[in-house]
């Protein structure tokens, strides 16, 4: 499991589809010029202008009232471009926001933290033109992308549903071979099912990530009873919760909206869970099934990278190559490793085993973190 | 206070011995004497350049609130011996050595050369020609002081706990622990391994080192005369930190008080040793804005995000597009912050450190995490459940040393280290 938010995906039906080029700002003040001054009373809300050039606009928030404020700048629709909350009596707080396109916005105070706020119309001037949303190739991209995940998903959920009976009924021997199998589905989606912060601890938190006070459950407590202390009279129930937790992940996937930023990103992100996890066996410390996870990653960045190929191809081909190259030489070198339908032990690599692949893995990664600017180009 | 000059031959200082001793003049400041400069940071602040001897006694040790120096070595030990009048015997063997040290001196006097032929050199060498360069040694008790070897288990401070074990900790049992600590920072390296290699050394037959460790940045500071170093994550690190000049802060959050259950820690705190290995290779591909939000702050001028300058106070309240704070909700500084932590603070004194290399081509790098404050019951253990559960941070690093010590107070122109615990 890892942290979520550096794969900021928006979620569908809450409507807004983000634009790519609203992640590219820069700093610019420009447009600003000093600090807008807000007056904020339990009854008004005066701001000492009422236009800006477009740029980093500095409202200065003075509440003067009895109550509790917060202050909002809204674009066109009630978008909020940025808001200061908490503004207790007597209070001067500063909110710097980023307006990068000309238009019509309302500065807002809202006294007692409630309500549609006393609203100003505030008009921002000059700034570049909107761009158009839509890029033919980016849409291809993520379309050719969800698919991979729906496809990934489903296959998950028959996974964990062979997997969880068979810890059902006791039969070991099966469930240890469907672990690791089961898994990779998981583990190639990964970027895409951290985004649900309670699921994916719920669902593959290591025994050692566990917080104090809560259940260690999910796959790795499965592996642990499979491998290790044998299974356990709450087993079952585990297994029950984890099919329940596997399948609401993978019905919230499906409202998901990705950007070409964000298959950039994931790319890059599940590289990284190989360098700090899987080279290190970390992951998998019962089953030591560490490659089979190990490939699910480079597949599922792969699979990001060869949704993102025609802009790669268009605004950098070398660094395509470079990628390719790359990610062949990574795989040539899991190739070596195979053994049946899956991988050798992870404890079965020798130490300058487990070195090659790091270094493989570094040569790969570092042409991999700049793909996001490529693509945002 | 000037440079040392003493009345025998013992006392005087290294450099003049060598005959390179500096007229500094000396400097307002408490218990801070001036001499030649040789501190890196000379070009943007002439008065801490100039200080090169920080007064080893006082109400607390020094060490803490000092402005923190350029370089670490830090060492745990475990006492081999079971005898007390030893133990206590070789503490005051140590305050001699660290009061000579700090002001410059040979850890006795005659050492390097002016011993007998036949005779090992009382004094290790390696310092001779170098000053003060603002040595301090700060000494504390280790949690397994207080069993049953010294008699000392009614006087262990219920603030000294066995830290708990926190998520994705990785601890390296033979990077932690330890029945002592000795803390030497000096804007020399030489001068701080040179003062924990001679302390070891007095040691020998009643303590052996346990772990140790070097730092050779400091990444944070410690006082308003010193510009906010970074850390390997190329971040200002430790804006909010405690300074110096909060007295009242300090009263509050790092110095233990009689009240606090043992009168002999009055004016002493306690230390948090954490070794925090850095995958540095995988954050230095985390795209910039990555970086920052991770963080909190921006990496040029260090200012937190929706502010414009560093020391613009932290508003956790500030939200951007779509409404979405601008420090993120699992971002480092609203984690570590005291108003998401019930006013909770420490004074962090860490360092940089890099330990060779980690056997798979990568650096073994990191942060050596050390922070003072008055119960880490209520203060750095709440501070690390938030984070190791929350922080983004944690992908790129991991836990992999710690340990907890009481850090007693100061040491009066005759005392000793511990004097109020074995006294």
């Amino acid at each position: 499991m890892r942290n979520t938010r550096r794969f900021p995906l928006a979620v569908l039906g809450a409507g807004v589809l983000v634009a790519l080029t609203a992640c590219g700002g820069k700093e610019d003040t420009a447009g600003a010029a000093g600090p807008i001054r807000v007056e904020a009373t339990d009854t008004a809300c005066t701001v000492s202008a009422n236009k800006a050039g477009a740029g980093n606009l500095t409202f200065e928030v003075t509440n003067k009232g009895t109550k509790v404020t917060e202050f909002y700048l809204y674009a066109e629709g009630d978008r909020i471009m940025g808001e200061v909350e908490n503004i207790a009596p007597g209070l001067n707080r500063k909110l710097i926001v980023e307006v990068a396109d000309a238009g019509k916005y309302q500065a807002a105070c809202k006294p007692g933290m409630t309500g549609n706020g006393i609203r100003t119309d505030f008009t921002v001037t000059g700034g570049a033109p909107k761009q158009g949303d839509t890029n033919a190739l980016k849409a291809q991209a993520t379309k050719s992308y969800a698919d991979y995940v729906a496809n990934n998903a489903a296959a998950l959920e028959e996974g964990t549903t062979k997997f969880v009976n068979a810890v059902k009924a006791g039969k070991v021997d099966e469930a240890k071979t469907a672990y690791a199998s089961t898994r990779v589905f998981y583990e190639r989606i990964e970027p895409v099912a951290e985004k649900f912060g309670d699921l994916d601890p719920a669902i593959d938190a290591r025994e050692a990530d566990v917080e104090e006070g809560k259940q260690f459950t999910g796959f790795h407590r499965l592996e642990k009873d499979l491998w290790k202390s044998g299974l356990q009279p709450d087993s079952g129930a585990i297994a029950d919760k984890l099919l329940t937790d596997v399948k609401d992940l993978i019905g919230k996937t499906k409202g998901l909206q990705l950007t070409a930023l964000d298959l950039a990103n994931g790319a890059k992100e599940l590289l990284d869970e190989v360098a700090t996890k899987k080279i290190s066996g970390e992951e998998e410390t019962f089953s030591h099934t560490d490659l089979w996870d190990f490939q699910a990653n480079v597949d599922g960045s792969k699979a990001a990278i060869n949704a993102l190929r025609p802009i790669l191809q268009q605004n950098d081909a070398a660094l395509l190559a470079t990628l390719d190259k790359e990610f062949g030489n990574v795989q040539k070198q899991l190739d070596e490793q195979r053994s049946g339908d899956g991988f050798r032990s992870y404890t079965e690599l020798a130490k300058d085993k487990v070195k090659q692949f790091a270094s493989a893995v570094d040569a790969l990664s570092e042409p991999l973190s700049k793909v996001a600017e490529v693509v945002s180009r | 206070m000037t440079p040392q000059t003493g009345t025998d031959d013992g006392a005087v200082s290294r450099r003049r011995l060598f005959g390179l001793a500096g007229a500094g003049a000396a400097l307002a400041g408490a218990g801070v004497a001036a001499g030649i400069g040789i501190d890196r940071l000379g070009g943007e602040n002439t008065a801490q350049a100039a200080v090169t001897t920080v007064d080893f006694h006082g109400a607390h040790q020094a060490g803490i609130v000092t402005p923190t120096q350029q370089n670490l070595h830090f060492a745990a030990l475990n006492v081999t011996t079971k005898d007390r009048a030893k133990l206590v015997k070789l503490l005051r063997t140590w305050t001699e050595a660290a009061r000579r040290m700090t002001a410059g001196q040979e850890v006795v006097a005659n050492g390097a050369i002016g011993g007998g032929a036949e005779a090992p050199p009382g004094d290790t060498g390696e310092a001779l020609d170098l000053p003060a360069s603002s040595l301090t040694l700060t000494v504390g008790f280790g949690p397994s002081l207080f069993d049953d070897r010294f008699g000392l288990a009614a006087k262990r401070p219920e603030q000294l706990i066995d830290l708990p074990l926190f998520p994705k900790d990785k601890l390296d049992p033979a990077r932690g622990g330890g029945d002592l600590c000795v803390q030497a920072c000096a804007n020399d390296p030489q001068v701080a391994v040179h003062a924990v290699r001679n302390l070891v050394r007095l040691g020998f037959g009643v303590t052996e080192v346990r772990w140790s460790q070097l730092g050779f940045g400091r990444s944070s500071s410690t006082s308003r005369t010193q510009t906010t170093p970074r850390n390997l994550f190329g971040f200002k690190d430790g804006t909010n930190n405690i300074k110096a000049e909060d007295t009242d802060v300090l009263r509050e959050q790092v110095w233990a008080d009689a009240a606090d259950g043992q009168p002999w820690m009055a004016g002493g705190t306690y230390l948090v040793a954490r070794r925090i290995r850095m995958h540095i290779e995988t954050w230095d591909r985390e795209r910039l804005t990555g970086q920052e939000e991770i963080i909190g702050r921006k990496k040029g001028d260090g200012a937190a995000l929706g502010q414009a300058a560093e020391f613009d106070p932290v508003d956790l309240h500030v939200g951007g597009k779509d409404g979405k704070p601008l420090i993120p909700e699992d971002s480092h500084i609203r984690l570590a912050s005291h108003e998401t932590l019930n006013g909770a603070r420490i004074l962090r004194r860490g360092y940089n450190f890099v330990d060779g290399s980690d056997g798979v081509g990568h650096l073994e790098a990191g942060l050596f995490f050390l922070a003072f404050n008055r119960d880490s019951r209520r203060q750095f253990v709440p501070m690390q459940q938030a984070l190791s559960t929350k922080d983004a941070m944690m992908e790129y690093i991991q836990h992999t040393g710690s340990a907890h010590f009481a850090i007693p107070p100061g040491v009066s122109e005759k005392g000793y280290w511990g004097e109020g615990l074995f006294g």
